[in-house]
């Protein structure tokens, strides 16, 4: 098999998977689990098979000319690189742990035909806009990533909450989409191809007319896809969908499309200095906001949700310096152990019967009920935290690396604001990072109250991919000396400057929630009492027990514990997002910043304020016009009529001698008339 | 004798039945006032017969058809005016009026319908 | 017809033509009469004089047969026939202010205008024609049979077809859901009004 036929195959596969899925999952439920997880597994070997045939040597193009449009040809094109092959790795193989994870996860529910279809569909998008060499095939694949995301989010659509999350899911990533079609338009004009490779070659020979503005409207498009400010606010809410699609589309893959594509086009990108300065600027606020307001979350995938729209700004930062093999790097390595958070946390979820972590907090030995999640999540979150020797270290100093090296000024064509820019966030985002990722840890493990409640061990087939998952977690940093040949061959091994800083800051940051979860917890572990665990700023407040739903019936299935959790959460605490837990140390930390942190810093009622409310008031006078003045004129001729047959109806009054009154009468008429007429012109 | 006599006498006798038809309320005052209109046209007939001297004699042998069937006529239009009586207990003509629309359709219910909605039973009071 | 003219004074009516009109009139009187009775027997009576006096002017106008057979049929059986549907539908014996419906002006404004028009199209187009009703009688019995079964014996025919068709039609008419239900409904007003 040559590479471009397994390439192929690779995004076929699933989609061909998908498709009979959606056919026979109904009538044939035995085939549903082998669909799902079989062709996902093939494309995961097929992607590595393409790894290894690529094997870091230069890019591979085949292209068939789709069909002569007249001006801009679109080409059916596969191009492989380095980039490509490695990310192919990644979502085959993160998206066969989801398949599988899901076989147990989602064991019971009567919807899991269609939801594996629609992973295997996503796969098979993903694929595709990671192996394509064209524009138009890749808009392809990232829209029916979007529609995929908007239906698995909404998987569970009983509730509230997941049906306008995944509302706004769509919506706000088609709210870039659209610049971004713009984008890939101006771009394929300015460039006469919508070929990569063929706008690659145009931008070094002969440049852009208008890189700016490209580079702005397909940054539109990446914001959104890759939830970067300010269009993120849907990844937090996304949350509302099931753990597996979390771990899949928001955390490792869909959401590093949008930092693919840039990758991918950043010679566009790098003809505009300002460009780069705004992407700089995205990714630092992206990065530090997120950073708080993980901080202040208590639904735990809400926490990592924010923690994901951190790391993509680490690489949408790593982009702006203009070094995309830092970011691909991280985008692997954040893959990995991101994956394995979600996956995590839908056990934790599952073993607490709840999803807040104040509730979690006041339950004892969730870490000896679930030591397989205990031990690959405490690794995941130190890697999260960039702690050496996890494979988080090595990436994000790879891109810490980077923006040094812009910052000094030795990158060419690079901004050194942009580099400061990059480099200062990043820092302090590392403090926060540590510091959310430990309270993450000891608000979920290191728990004191009752015991939490037994369900038996968890199923194989979760536990077992989160060891899957571990080893690229704890092994893939060791690659970094082999990588930059797949890529563009900078060096992707740490220095010692950013080394010693960001493990610095971050042990720092560590250290510190520590402290404040000590001050809030005087003995933590010793006294097991619910009164006392929450040791208190204010002791009314400390002592009421937040309520979850943790009274989930034992037997049921992970997904169904999830959902009660998330419809529990908003009436036990009054918000979806944020919890009054005063034993919580992000309170603490974060001070008065914490309320305003907890609700995204209120980016959704600024939207409301700035969209929603002009376009209802919008509609609202749409319809008055079309109420008040268009329906006029059309019931007024609607009026008309109706009583010109009301006048005519009064005729119809049934008296048979009135009828042939008037016929006759007529007929005399038409008589007389004939006869003058007859008469007339004898005359 | 002038042509002139019996067509004018045909045509007042016509328009004498025509009058019955259209104002009497009686269906078989009604008949009767058919039974004048055909007369009128017979007597039209012979007279025309008799000044064209038709060798076929159309005009005489037309109307002994019309007469015959003036008579089934008038059998069937009896019979049938029995059995409206009989199933209406009257046999007014103003009286039968299913061939009006029900004020009260389904898509009459306007505004513009609100007036004429007792209309058909003020006529039903004024025949009782 | 222009020697008839040339021989005929339209102010100098000779005897049939006074007769035909003086008829005419008590012909057209009865007819009023039949039309504007309130005493709905009375109309049918008035009808019996009116379709007498057509039955004469037949015989002015030569046709004997038609009159004979208008005087049988209509005088003999057509009005026996009203007067019994009358009855039947229990028709008020006294006068009935209620004999006239509400659209009495509209039914004279009709008539009326449709007598003058008529009227006038008749006389304007045969105010020069003349009948010649001497020689050979036109409608004997003799001639009116011989054309009747010599050149109509077809539609005479289909006429008696249509004549059984009337007669089961309204014997059909007549039996309401068949049977003695019908026939004893159709009996007891009779009888009720027998006892009263």
């Amino acid at each position: 098999m040559t590479l471009t036929t397994t390439a192929v195959l690779a995004p076929l596969l699933p989609f061909l998977g998908a498709v009979v899925g959606l056919l026979l999952g109904r009538r044939s439920p035995g085939f549903v689990r082998p669909l799902a997880v079989l062709p996902t597994l093939a494309a995961a070997v097929l992607t590595v098979a393409v790894a290894v045939g690529q094997g870091g040597g230069p890019a591979t193009d085949v292209a068939t000319r789709l069909t002569p449009t007249g001006s801009l040809p679109i080409d059916l094109a596969l191009h492989i690189d380095g980039f490509a092959a490695l990310i192919g790795v990644l979502v085959g193989v993160v998206a066969t742990c989801v398949q599988i994870y899901s076989t147990a996860y989602l064991r019971d529910d009567p919807r899991y035909p269609s939801y594996a279809a629609l992973v295997s569909l996503f796969t098979s998008a993903m694929l595709l806009v990671v192996y394509t060499g064209d524009l138009m095939v890749l808009l392809v694949g990232w829209e029916v990533m979007g529609i995929c995301s908007y239906f698995l989010v909404g998987h569970y659509w009983e509730t509230e909450a997941a049906r306008a999350a995944s509302l706004k899911a769509f919506l706000v990533t088609k709210l870039g989409d659209v610049p971004f079609l713009f984008g890939i338009f101006a771009l394929a004009a300015d460039a006469g191809t919508f070929r990569i490779t063929g706008i690659l070659g145009h931008v070094a020979r002969d440049g852009l007319h208008h890189p700016t503005l490209i580079a702005l409207l397909l940054l539109a498009g990446v914001a959104g896809k890759s939830a970067q400010f300010p269009l993120h606010t849907w990844l937090p809410d996304a949350m509302a969908g099931p753990t597996p699609v979390s771990a899949l589309i928001h955390a490792a893959t869909m959401v590093a499309a949008g930092v693919y594509v840039v990758a991918r086009l950043l010679p566009v990108f790098a003809a505009s200095a300002a460009a780069l300065v705004v992407l700089a600027v995205m990714a630092a606020v992206t990065m530090v906001g997120s950073a708080l307001a993980a901080l202040a979350q208590d639904d735990i995938k809400r926490v990592l949700a924010y923690s994901t729209v951190g790391q993509l700004g680490y690489m949408t930062g790593a982009l702006a310096v203009g070094d995309r093999g830092a970011a691909v790097f991280h985008l692997l390595s954040h893959g990995a152990f991101k994956a394995l958070l979600f996956l995590g946390a839908g056990v934790i979820i599952h073993a607490a019967g709840t999803n807040s972590l104040a509730a979690m907090s006041r339950m004892g030995g969730l870490a000896r009920r679930i030591p397989d999640a205990f031990w690959t999540v405490t690794v995941a979150l130190l890697a999260l935290a960039a702690i050496p020797p996890f494979a988080g270290f090595f990436s994000k100093e790879a891109v810490l690396g980077a923006a040094e090296h812009a910052a000094t000024g030795h990158a060419a064509g690079i901004p050194g604001a942009a580099g400061w820019t990059v480099l200062l966030s990043g820092l302090l985002t590392a403090l926060l990072t540590a510091a959310y990722a430990t309270r993450l840890w000891l608000l979920t493990f290191c728990g004191t109250g009752p015991e939490a409640p037994d369900h038996g061990p968890q199923p194989r087939a979760m536990t077992a991919v989160l060891w899957v998952l571990f080893l690229p977690t704890v092994g893939f940093g060791l690659t970094a000396t082999f990588l930059p040949a797949w890529f563009d061959g900078r060096s992707l091994t740490p220095t010692l400057t950013t080394s010693v800083l960001g493990t610095g800051v971050a042990l720092v940051g560590g250290l510190i929630t520590y402290a404040a979860w000590r001050h809030a917890h005087p003995s933590p572990g010793h006294r097991p009492s619910p009164s006392r665990s929450a040791a208190p700023p204010s002791p009314a407040l400390a002592t009421r027990t937040p309520l979850g739903a943790v009274a989930v019936a034992e037997d049921a299935t992970p997904a169904l514990a999830e959902e009660l959790a998330i419809v529990t959460h908003p009436p036990a605490y009054g918000d979806a997002a944020g919890a009054p837990d005063p034993a919580d140390p992000g309170r603490l930390l974060l001070g008065p910043l914490h309320r305003h942190a907890a609700a995204g810093f209120h980016l959704d009622a600024v939207y409301s304020a700035l969209f929603v409310r002009p376009v209802r008031a919008a509609a609202e006078l749409v319809r008055f016009l079309d109420r008040a003045v268009v329906d006029t004129y059309v019931s007024g001729a609607g009026t008309a009529p109706r009583w010109l047959g009301a006048a005519v109806r009064r005729a119809q009054t049934g008296n048979v001698q009135t009828y042939l009154g008037a016929l006759l009468a007529g007929a005399l008429v038409l008589g007389v008339a004939a006869v003058l007429v007859a008469t007339g012109t004898g005359a | 004798m002038h042509l002139a006599y019996p067509a004018v006498l045909a045509v007042l006798l016509f328009c004498t039945g025509l009058y019955g038809v259209l104002a009497r309320r009686n269906a078989i005052l009604v008949l009767m006032s058919v039974e004048l209109m055909l007369n009128a046209v017979n007597l039209n007939l012979v007279a025309f017969d008799v000044w064209l001297r038709d060798t076929l004699h159309a005009g005489q042998a037309l109307t002994l058809f019309t007469i015959a069937v003036a008579a089934a006529e008038i059998g069937i239009g009896l019979a049938i005016v029995l059995l409206v009586y009989r199933n209406r207990g009257s046999s007014d003509i103003d009286r039968l009026r299913d061939l009006a629309e029900r004020p009260s359709g389904p898509d009459g219910a306007g505004s513009a319908d609100a007036p004429r909605q007792p209309q058909p039973d003020t006529g039903a009071e004024a025949t009782a | 017809m222009t020697l008839a003219a040339a021989s005929h004074g339209f102010l100098s009516p000779t005897g049939v033509e006074i007769a035909f009109v003086l008829v005419g009139i008590a012909t057209l009187g009865a007819a009023l009469m039949t039309v504007g009775s309130r005493q709905l027997v009375h109309a049918a009576l008035w009808l019996v004089v009116a379709l007498g006096g057509i039955a004469v002017e037949y015989l002015l106008l030569t046709a004997e047969f038609i009159a004979w057979v208008q005087v049988l049929i209509y005088v003999g059986s057509v009005v026996v026939l009203l007067l019994f549907g009358l009855m039947l539908t229990k028709a008020p014996i006294g006068p009935s202010p209620d004999a006239d419906s509400g659209n009495r002006w509209v039914a004279l404004t009709v008539a009326g205008a449709a007598a003058a028009a008529l009227v006038w199209v008749v006389v304007d187009a045969f105010r020069a024609t003349w009948i010649d009703l001497d020689g050979a009688a036109q409608g004997s019995a003799e001639a009116a049979g011989r054309s009747l079964f010599r050149f109509w014996v077809l539609p005479f025919e289909a006429l008696s077809v249509l004549l059984l068709a009337a007669l089961v039609g309204a014997v059909a008419l007549s039996r309401r859901g068949g049977g003695a239900k019908g026939a004893a409904e159709t009996l007891a007003p009779a009888a009720r009004e027998g006892r009263l």
